[in-house]
């Protein structure tokens, strides 16, 4: 039995965040309902990457939304509402990702959705909290990373600011609220009672940068600097970083400059110590060792830094990662089924219980595949 | 906050750095009393890794950021007598994680199968860096070396670039998250069956769920890779113009997916060349290189007010200077001030959860080794 079969979940959210949320909680065994709107449903179905077209939906939809119902409804129609009272009050769990003020207008809200449904646990993100000066702006992945200083983290230090090339504020939002959402049914499994979960995608922006946001105002307010050469973290020395080779790359983790100046025969390293030198000194360290590291191949490279216990490994692409056995052996990709027969290929849920891997059958539906049974279950 | 999820609950944390200790602390935070198990004197081994080499109080600046909010017990597992005690707490413990490499945790008789004989209730956790098999099982589980054999680090910068790593430990935090659900997941499932179990994830899996929108479109397109902008700025190599960061008069300026013939329009370029939207995607580097020619030539205050008025996704690119001055930041709440064991005043992150309208702050400093060893020895072994 999956940890949260026999639940329900209501689902207005669209893009990544929420239904990402939602996503995971299918995935742990509740059965998770999709509210559309009529004829366009979530704006994600038409959101395309790459150009690709997966059955008449982008593969970011089909990514996110599989093993999830959809039902199309109108927030705008009173006999719609109605259906979407009557769900409320057979559901465990109620999400949104609507901006401040929306689910208040439909009469959705926490306080309207406690009146259906007392130990219902209802959660929502915000991309800048309930209130504020930002309440209105969109929330937007790529603003987010921009407003919150994160742009300055990646990249080395002459390229402007950054940008993480993938939602990561999105998707730490919609997994933050997955757990709130979880802890807050565990305390309604012990004590009965619902709860208010909510989550901003500012605050997750923030969250995600504990590390740097404590050492900036531990460390006299010093912006953080990346490094001229291989820059990959911001606060460290060298020779964090990753590294052309001669005939790929190589990621190094750590390692005293000292011994890898004798392990890598690099001459012009000697006279450079570790500690406080390694991280004042660290683009003219890496600049060394970049130059250095071009005369061999990854693996002459990976063959003497492994045997040392040096943490360094190779860089792959997906081609190398997905071909390579060490991905194999995770049998992290799974076949899903759509409705209309359609199968294709996407990733399943990382986490394991009790050594079993949680997979999922069911692709993505169809705008409103489920609204005539849904109907039927409601009303018979 | 009064009647917090988990209160009541006891975790052991045998975790240590990153991905099993943020865990630790979301637990912790939303209302777990989390012990951490560590050996005296040195402690965890995280105390000992430092960024920037800031220590205060005796352990990395770092290890405060993730430890608040929990207690220290100091043992030693390699000694008959700790150990007893070792199971009498396991025997009370609700949940307990490690992330030591397989087989550690055998040999000194605490895996999960010996674990469920003491206590067959217990959420056992596992964090590993690439599964307990395969040939990557015993590879140092490290942030940056995942990230750079799982693919992700050919998504970020531009095509000239080599990899760009995300500059933060991306994976250990969400990792975390993955963690913190597996044992949500569990112990609602206890509360109906009265059962234990094993939640196990490791760094891999979770960066590779990180990319999963993007894998999915890598398996179903022809597997193509992704291709980077070649123009600076660009922000996702599998959307379409503006998406990225354009160069301003005084600063940067984000531009979120959008209408490009309606950005040029408003920017006071011609609509003509961008009214189809299927070039937006194969014209990209021309559509960025077009809009940053205009975009330098006003203040980035100038380019959002008038974008804002259409209703266009934009937004400042800030520094930390900036932001933690904006007054949409100082309302958040998101920070706390911590008072450590000698005095020293932190200011770090609270919660990211809001549970019943209210915001979860949790200002108990992370502990010295085995500070709390007296207390849990009268809590839970004294009888």
């Amino acid at each position: 039995m999956l940890p949260l079969a026999g639940y329900t979940v209501i689902d207005f959210s669209q893009f990544l965040s929420g239904p990402l949320a939602s996503l995971r909680l299918a995935d742990l065994g509740a059965r998770v309902i999709k509210i559309e709107k009529p004829e366009t449903g979530d704006i994600c179905r038409q959101l395309y990457t790459s150009d690709t077209i997966l059955n008449g939906t982008s593969t970011v939809f089909h990514a996110i939304n599989r093993n999830k119902e959809s039902i199309v409804l109108d927030l705008k129609s009173e006999s719609d509402k109605q259906i979407i009272h009557d769900l409320i009050a057979r559901a465990d769990v109620v999400l949104h990702n609507f901006r401040p003020g929306v689910m208040e207008r439909l009469g959705f809200d926490y306080a309207g959705v406690r009146e259906i449904n007392p130990t219902v646990i209802y959660g929502e993100i915000s991309g800048y909290g309930k209130e504020g000066p930002w309440v209105k702006r969109p929330g937007q992945d790529l603003l987010l990373q921009s407003l919150t200083g994160m742009t300055w983290l990646s990249g080395d230090a002459n390229n402007g600011p950054v940008a993480m090339g993938l939602s990561v504020v999105d998707m730490f939002a919609g997994s933050n609220l997955c757990s709130a959402v979880l802890a807050c049914l565990y305390r309604r499994a012990m004590q009965g009672i619902g709860a208010h979960v909510h989550v901003s995608m500012l605050d997750s922006a923030v969250d995600i940068q504990f590390e740097a946001v404590t050492t900036y105002f531990r460390d006299g307010k010093l912006l953080p600097q990346r490094s001229e050469v291989s820059n990959a973290h911001a606060y460290l020395a060298a020779p964090y970083g990753v590294y052309r080779t001669q005939d790929g790359f190589l990621a190094l983790a750590m390692g005293s400059i000292p011994f890898l100046s004798k392990l890598l025969n690099c001459k012009s390293l000697e006279g450079f110590a570790d500690g406080e030198q390694a991280f004042r000194e660290r683009d003219n360290i890496k600049a060394i060792l970049a130059e250095h590291l071009t005369t061999a191949g990854t693996g002459h490279w990976l063959e003497i830094l492994e045997a040392a216990d040096i943490w360094c490994a190779d860089v792959l692409d997906w081609r190398r990662l997905t071909e390579h056995n060490a991905f194999k052996i995770l049998d992290m990709l799974q076949q899903v089924t759509m409705g209309d027969g359609f199968r294709y290929e996407t990733t399943r849920c990382p986490i394991r219980i009790d050594g079993e891997r949680l997979t999922a059958t069911k692709g993505s539906p169809k705008l409103g595949e489920h609204t005539a049974k849904i109907l039927e279950e409601l009303y018979g | 906050m009064d009647n917090k999820p988990l209160e009541g609950l006891l975790v052991l944390e045998f975790s240590q750095f990153m991905a099993g200790p943020t865990a630790g602390l979301r637990l912790a935070d939303l209302g777990a009393r989390v012990v951490k198990i560590e050996r005296p004197g040195a402690g965890e081994g995280g105390r000992q890794i430092a960024i920037k080499n800031i220590f205060v109080d005796e352990s990395s600046l770092v290890f405060h950021t993730i430890n608040r909010n929990k207690e220290s017990y100091a043992t030693n597992l390699k000694d008959e007598n700790d150990l007893e005690n070792i199971r009498k707490l396991i025997r009370q413990a609700d949940v307990m994680t490690h992330n030591f490499r397989p087989g550690v945790m055998e040999k000194i008789g605490l895996d999960y199968e010996s674990v469920r004989k003491i206590n067959p209730k217990m959420i056992y956790a596992t964090v590993t860096g690439y599964g307990n098999e395969g040939p990557w099982a015993k590879k140092p589980g490290q942030d940056l070396l995942v990230q750079s054999l799982s693919g992700l680090s050919w998504l970020s910068g531009c095509a000239q670039d080599g990899p760009v790593p995300f500059g933060l430990a991306v994976v250990d935090m969400y990792c975390a998250t993955h963690l913190t659900q597996g044992i949500l997941a569990a112990l609602l499932k206890r509360a109906r069956t009265q059962q234990g179990a094993l939640v196990e994830v490791s760094l891999l899996e979770s960066v590779l769920d990180m990319q999963f929108e993007m894998l999915t479109t890598h398996v179903n397109d022809g597997r193509k890779l992704p291709q980077r902008s070649t123009v600076r700025g660009a922000g996702h190599a599998y959307l379409s113009a503006p998406y990225g960061l354009y160069k301003t008069l005084d600063g940067y300026l984000a531009l979120a997916m959008g209408n490009v013939a309606h950005i040029a329009e408003t920017i006071g370029l011609s609509r003509e060349p961008y009214q189809d939207a299927s070039t937006w995607f194969s014209r990209r580097d021309e559509i960025l290189q077009e809009f940053a020619k205009v975009l330098c030539q006003k203040t980035t205050c100038e380019w959002i007010s008038r974008l804002e008025t259409e209703g266009i996704w934009c937004g400042v690119v800030n520094d930390y200077h900036r932001f933690f001055e904006e007054q949409g930041f100082k309302e958040s709440g998101m920070l706390q001030e911590l008072t450590l064991q000698d005095g020293t005043q932190l200011t770090t992150t609270r919660s990211v959860y809001q549970i019943d309208g209210k915001r979860l702050y949790a200002d108990k400093p992370a502990p010295k080794v085995g500070q709390h060893t007296a207390s849990i020895v009268h809590d839970y072994l004294e009888n």
